[in-house]
């Protein structure tokens, strides 16, 4: 899998605040600069996010190489594109300004939203999905579940988002058209890192249906001028209404779905604790539950220009004057289903598994337990793991030597040094003189 | 490695606090994926834990979970300090609960933890003292 997160190795320096933030645990420092473990990343953007330097960030993506590799190029926006401008009333500025910079048609994804909602609807009803059913929109979520909530990939709703949606469909009209299928390049528009990974390795699709993904603040630039210039005109109709442009933030997916008793959970920490508890067999009283990686949902995507809060606002303030939504036509819903029937359910990735034989990853976590029990547990980064817990099973396998641990060294140096007020200073596993439990628990109240 | 060792891995459960409960099954599941347990197996272990753990913070002020994984089965031990259970066959009947049904209608009080419990494991024993505490061990096989 090729993953769109990546380093600016000379811009790195080794600080660690991404390897504490990140929720897999996927990243180390080693020899001083930030490495991806690939198999447990997500990526869901918060390292992105987070970074002090810049030194993370998602693939850059060159909006005039894409409009010269094909003769005719669609382009699929997401509704959250919409939400970056100042003092837009009208969606249609936004998608004829695509026209204008050299796309030659625009499928909105939130069309392509409100097609999915309703053969989502449909499908619920001849398909027995487990509940709570959960939203399968967000693909740092699918990836989530797939490599630690195995046993939770049986409440997915079949998985494509309505990006890849849009895609397919897209490439249908472009080729009913009579445009040649190897003239056509179908590119998303997308906020966030995991839509720029899903073009790549897309989770319930068996292959590609798009050809690249522009990240929103890239084609931002490209579109002010030509917008500036374009009055409000009716050059290209609109397909998506209302509900579909809602998708772009925390409950609009959850809105658009038929009689649903919902949640909806936005921020990576908070997808993780509601995953948990229905985990834990905490079912919530939920028929339909929506995750999203980032905060506010996709308007919280790294890729954005604007500030998550802000961009809800001016979305609310748009979608005020589209049009309500129509139902789809019989022939599109059925159309939507077969697509729907055509995806496959992700797989279980055991990227966690210390060994495939079970006695040996026994052993290994046996080791890991005695290693950390000799560990400070201060979290402190500086073996450019995210925890005393994951250093140890560095070293266990092979990824780390023991003596990364500066307070190990540390102590082993004082020591040497015959220095006997370090048991001051140095952390408990260190310490030379054992305390009683009494005389510390004295001290820490006192 | 000999047949008889066993992963030991214990949490202190605090009574009381409903907010933290839950802490001790998350710490458990993550060590059955590192072991790469099927995920079936780990589900039935975190339902046991959890119910495990909520009755200790609501009935018995905390206690002890303790848990050892063997290469054929997870044995969970949960031992508290609490009231006591005066009559388990009771206890284990679906929906029969102490809890005022001020707290059931809050969610909590069911009367579903310990037949859950029983339902998730493949055996389950409570040994009960009134006015000394209770400790229910319960084993989950792990599918060969």
């Amino acid at each position: 899998m090729r993953h769109s997160v990546a380093l600016t190795l000379k811009k790195c320096r080794g600080c660690t605040t991404c390897i504490k933030s990140c929720p897999t645990e996927a990243i180390r420092v080693r020899n001083g600069k930030a490495t991806i473990l690939p198999n447990r990343c997500i990526d869901c953007g918060t390292c992105i996010q987070v970074c002090p330097h810049q030194a993370v960030r998602s693939l850059r993506s060159d909006v005039r190489e894409a409009l010269e590799r094909f003769p005719y190029t669609i382009a699929v926006p997401d509704p959250a594109l919409y939400a970056q401008f100042h003092n837009l009333n009208d969606v249609n500025i936004v998608l004829n300004g695509l026209l204008a910079i050299g796309f030659d048609d625009v499928y909105e994804s939130a069309a392509s939203a409100e097609l999915l909602a309703d053969a989502m609807d449909a499908w619920d009803q001849d398909h027995t999905t487990l509940k709570p059913e959960i939203s399968p929109a967000c693909p740092a979520v699918v990836r989530l579940i797939c490599i630690r909530f195995p046993d939770l990939l049986g409440h997915l709703a079949p998985v494509i988002t309505p990006v890849e949606l849009a895609a397919i469909l897209a490439r249908r009209r472009a080729e009913e058209a009579g445009v040649p299928p190897e003239d056509i390049g179908v590119f998303s528009i997308v906020p966030c890192s995991s839509q720029v990974t899903s073009v790549s390795a897309p989770n319930g699709l068996h292959k590609k249906v798009l050809d690249g993904a522009l990240a929103i603040r890239d084609v931002y630039l490209e579109l002010l001028e030509p917008m500036r210039q374009l009055g409000s005109g009716d050059l290209l109709p609109l397909a998506g209404g209302r509900t579909g442009a809602g998708w772009a933030f925390s409950g609009g997916e959850a809105l658009s779905r038929r009689d649903k008793r919902y949640i909806a959970v936005d921020g990576i920490v908070n997808v993780i604790k509601m995953l948990e508890e229905i985990e834990d067999g905490r079912m919530p009283d939920a028929d339909f539950i929506e995750l999203r990686a980032c905060t506010k949902g996709c308007l919280g995507g790294c890729l954005n220009v604007e500030n998550p809060y802000t961009a809800k606002m001016r979305l609310k303030d748009l979608m005020g004057n589209l049009p309500p939504s129509a139902p789809p036509s019989a022939k599109a819903r059925q159309e939507v289903t077969d697509i729907l029937e055509s995806t496959e359910k992700p797989e279980f990735l055991p990227t966690f598994q210390l060994d495939p034989d079970r006695r040996k990853a026994m052993e290994k976590l046996m080791a890991i337990q005695q290693l950390e029990d000799r560990l400070p547990g201060l979290r402190c980064g500086s073996c450019g793991a995210p925890s005393c817990r994951a250093f140890a099973e560095d070293v266990v396998m092979g990824r780390a030597s023991v003596d990364d641990c500066i307070f190990r060294v540390r102590a082993r140096m004082q020591h040497m040094a015959g220095n006997t007020d370090a048991d001051d200073y140095l952390p408990a596993p260190f310490r030379r003189r054992k305390e009683t439990p009494a005389a510390s628990d004295e001290e820490a109240t006192s | 490695m000999t047949g008889d060792d066993k992963i030991h891995l214990s949490y202190q459960v605090e009574g009381g606090d409903l907010t933290r409960a839950g802490e001790a099954s998350s710490g458990v599941k993550q060590t059955l994926r590192k072991l790469g347990i099927d995920p079936g197996t780990i589900r039935r272990v975190s339902v046991c834990m959890y119910e495990g753990e909520i009755n200790m913070v609501i009935h018995a002020n905390g206690g002890l979970a303790m848990v050892d994984v063997g290469l054929d089965d997870i044995t969970i031990t949960l031992t508290d300090f609490g009231p006591g259970i005066p009559d388990i066959d009771k206890a284990m009947q679906a929906g029969w609960s102490t809890a005022a049904d001020s707290v059931r209608d809050l969610g909590f009080g069911a009367g579903m933890g310990l037949p859950n419990m029983k339902k998730y494991s493949d055996e389950m024993n409570i040994k009960s003292i009134v006015g000394v505490g209770t400790t229910v061990t319960m084993v989950v096989k792990i599918p060969s």
